[in-house]
């Protein structure tokens, strides 16, 4: 399993923000993306995830091997917080949930409406969803957003165990994962230069 | 696919007003026509059929924004774009749960309606053949309706907008259909027209609905 | 001068127009006055209608319009589907309002004529009814340009909304001529050129649709220009920014 980036330009509202990225992550390796905010991080991640096309370049990644964790958890409030995981389970096609509660402390809030938890416990739960996908590339957004110190060290935990069992995941944050074997990506020298003036054409520059 | 029916179900049912709001909605509607045409009976009896279907119309139109509106506001659905489900099946599955929410109860629930509304005795058969018969297709274009509007602050209006004149068809055929089997006349071809439109849209609307769900997604 | 497809470049696009424009409007302007004035004041009133029927040389060619740039739209709106020129998606956009202007001169015109020729402003005869389902579908097409922000997310899902809108407005078309039926039988009026209209009328009808013809395609010119520009000046903003 390989997630390879090559020569990838992205845009947000039709304005390019990165271009010319390229790395490669293989099975075991974590990437993690730097870089301040607005410079494109989301963007390039929602690309490799597919849920834009890119400017130019291409993502080498079979669809169906990728789960995405954006900024939002994707959570029901009227749910319970197994009814959650369960739901995503079943679309998935996976089966057992108890690990995926087991490994992020849900265990105790299982039976409780997610509309009741607090704002780290949501993204526990929303992390927790990662590892009921059973897949092996993991996209992740500012997965540790107000997370408390020992829940990072839960994902950090959940995110090796990730690895070790072959996956590999590509993940965007500012602050510290708590993950000190993951490679680090600046991704500011590849801000996009603004196009030339003269070049008017189908793109209005 | 059915993890997602399920899911959306449950969520119509605890939500509250899944159910409910459409039908009083619809109620509502009944109660004030009256009011406004009159409480004439045999007035009554001759507009019922189409004050029917209108009031369908419109207690479907009323919660066509909350089809996607709240997966999309909780990042639901872009996860559920990235799941396993291609996105033709996903905007179906949500129409079909529009519809057993919205559109089922409103069928089952004209026959008591057009009590109120004097419909005559030969039209409550063909009144709830042509309503459970267009129901979906209302469903299914409302689903692309509000595909298209999904990203949109103040969405609603517009979706009105875009929405009414594609019901057209529909509502004409309905209604007709309807009204000719009380006037004794032939109704076939009405309801071979509405059935055709519902087969159509279940085909074909989808992948419509499911190209511009992943442009609003971008 | 390889193909077509050249003058999808916004540059090349204005250049053009810029020279076809003047002459495009001058022809417009001649032939509609022209138009006009032949069939107001040379041609015979009809033996049945009277004078009314010279309303006939506006109600007919903006009726036609109305259809034929809804027709513009899709096409247009096929080529950015499909090749996706930006400048397609502007024509589409900036056709929009000069076909629901035609749409509603030919509401209005036919209103007025109708009162004195059927007693009525208003009849819900099938014909007539098309053309208002035809004029809220443009009012949807440009509410939902008009309120989304980005221009290329806007053109998509715009384009989507007319083919979709197409085949629903061809269903109303059939949907309502039904409909009517059951109540009335067909338009009392007919309208069909073929059969009511002489030579007489013929000739300077033909004369002001041309003219029609010509201003839509000199005002939808103007128009895609205006467009263009303003979304270079989006780009040009958008370029700043990220300095």
């Amino acid at each position: 399993m390989e997630l390879t980036v090559s020569d990838l330009s992205v845009a947000r509202g039709g304005i390019p923000v990165l271009e010319g990225v390229s790395f490669a992550i293989a099975s075991g390796e974590a990437l993690v993306l730097r870089g301040p905010n607005g410079i494109g991080k989301t963007t390039l991640l929602r690309t490799v995830a597919g849920l834009q096309p890119p400017l130019s370049g291409s993502v080498g990644l079979e669809r169906d091997a990728m789960a995405y964790a954006g900024h939002a958890d994707g959570i029901k409030s009227v749910l319970s917080v197994r009814e959650n995981l369960q739901f995503w389970a079943d679309v998935f096609e996976t089966g057992s949930i108890d690990a995926a509660l087991e490994a992020f402390d849900l265990g105790a809030l299982e039976n409780r409406a997610s509309g009741g938890l607090s704002a780290g416990q949501k993204r526990r739960l929303g992390l927790a969803r990662m590892v009921v996908t059973g897949r092996p590339v993991w996209v992740l957004d500012e997965p540790t957003v107000s997370l408390d110190a020992a829940s990072v060290v839960m994902f950090a935990e959940a995110v090796r165990a990730h690895l070790a069992g072959g996956g590999l995941a590509l993940l965007a944050t500012h602050i510290d994962l708590g993950l000190a074997e993951a490679r680090v990506l600046d991704v500011e020298p590849f801000k996009a230069a603004p196009p030339d003036l003269d070049d008017f054409d189908g793109a209005f520059l | 696919m059915i993890a997602l029916l399920t899911r959306d179900l449950r969520l119509a049912v605890r939500a509250g007003g899944g159910f409910g709001l459409g039908l009083a909605f619809f109620l509502i509607v009944v109660v004030l026509v009256p009011f406004g045409v009159g409480p004439e009976s045999g007035l009554l009896s001759k507009i019922a059929p189409g004050i029917l279907w209108l009031g369908a119309l419109l207690a479907c139109l009323l919660s066509l924004d909350r089809i996607f509106a709240l997966d999309w506001e909780d990042g639901s659905l872009d996860l559920l774009a990235t799941a396993p489900l291609p996105m033709e099946a996903i905007v179906s599955i949500k129409a079909l749960a529009h519809w057993i929410t919205t559109g089922l109860p409103l069928v089952l629930a004209a026959p008591v309606f057009g009590l109120l509304l004097n419909l005559p005795d030969a039209g409550y058969v063909p009144l709830v053949i042509s309503l459970l018969l267009g129901t979906p297709a209302l469903s299914v274009i409302g689903t692309f309706g509000a595909a298209l509007t999904v990203g949109l602050k103040r969405g609603g209006l517009l979706l009105s907008l875009l929405v009414l004149p594609l019901y057209v068809p529909t509502l004409i055929f309905g209604a007709e259909m309807a009204r000719r089997s009380i006037e004794g006349l032939d109704a076939t071809t009405p309801l071979l027209m509405l059935a055709g439109i519902t087969c159509g849209t279940i085909a074909l609307l989808p992948f419509a609905s499911a190209a511009v769900l992943r442009v609003n997604l971008r | 001068m390889g193909s077509i497809w050249e003058y999808a470049n916004p540059k090349k696009f204005i250049t053009t127009t810029d020279r076809l424009l003047p002459w495009v409007s001058a022809l417009a302007l001649v032939a509609l006055v022209g138009g006009l004035v032949w069939g107001f004041f040379f041609t015979p009133d009809d033996y049945k209608q009277g004078s009314t029927v010279k309303i006939i040389y506006l109600h007919v060619p903006s009726a036609l319009m109305a259809i034929n740039a809804w027709m513009m739209m899709l096409v247009a709106s096929l080529i950015w589907i499909v090749r996706r020129h930006h400048v397609s998606a502007l024509a589409a956009r900036a056709a929009a309002p000069v076909g629901a202007v035609m749409t509603l001169i030919a509401l209005i015109t036919g209103a007025i004529w109708g009162q004195p020729m059927w007693g009525t402003w208003w009849e819900w005869d099938p014909r007539l009814t098309s053309f208002l389902i035809l004029f809220l579908f443009y009012l949807g097409y440009m509410a939902l340009w008009a309120a989304i922000e980005d221009d290329d997310t806007a053109a998509d899902l715009t384009s989507i909304l007319c083919l979709v809108g197409s085949v629903f407005a061809l269903l109303s078309r059939y949907a309502v001529n039904f409909w009517n039926q059951g109540l009335h039988q067909g338009a009392s009026l007919s309208m069909d050129k073929e059969e009511n209209v002489a030579d007489v009328f013929y000739y300077p009808l033909l004369v002001s649709i041309a003219g029609f013809i010509l201003l839509f395609i000199a005002l939808v010119f103007l128009r895609t220009q205006t467009e263009i520009r303003a979304r270079r000046m989006r780009a040009l903003l958008a370029r700043e920014r990220m300095k």
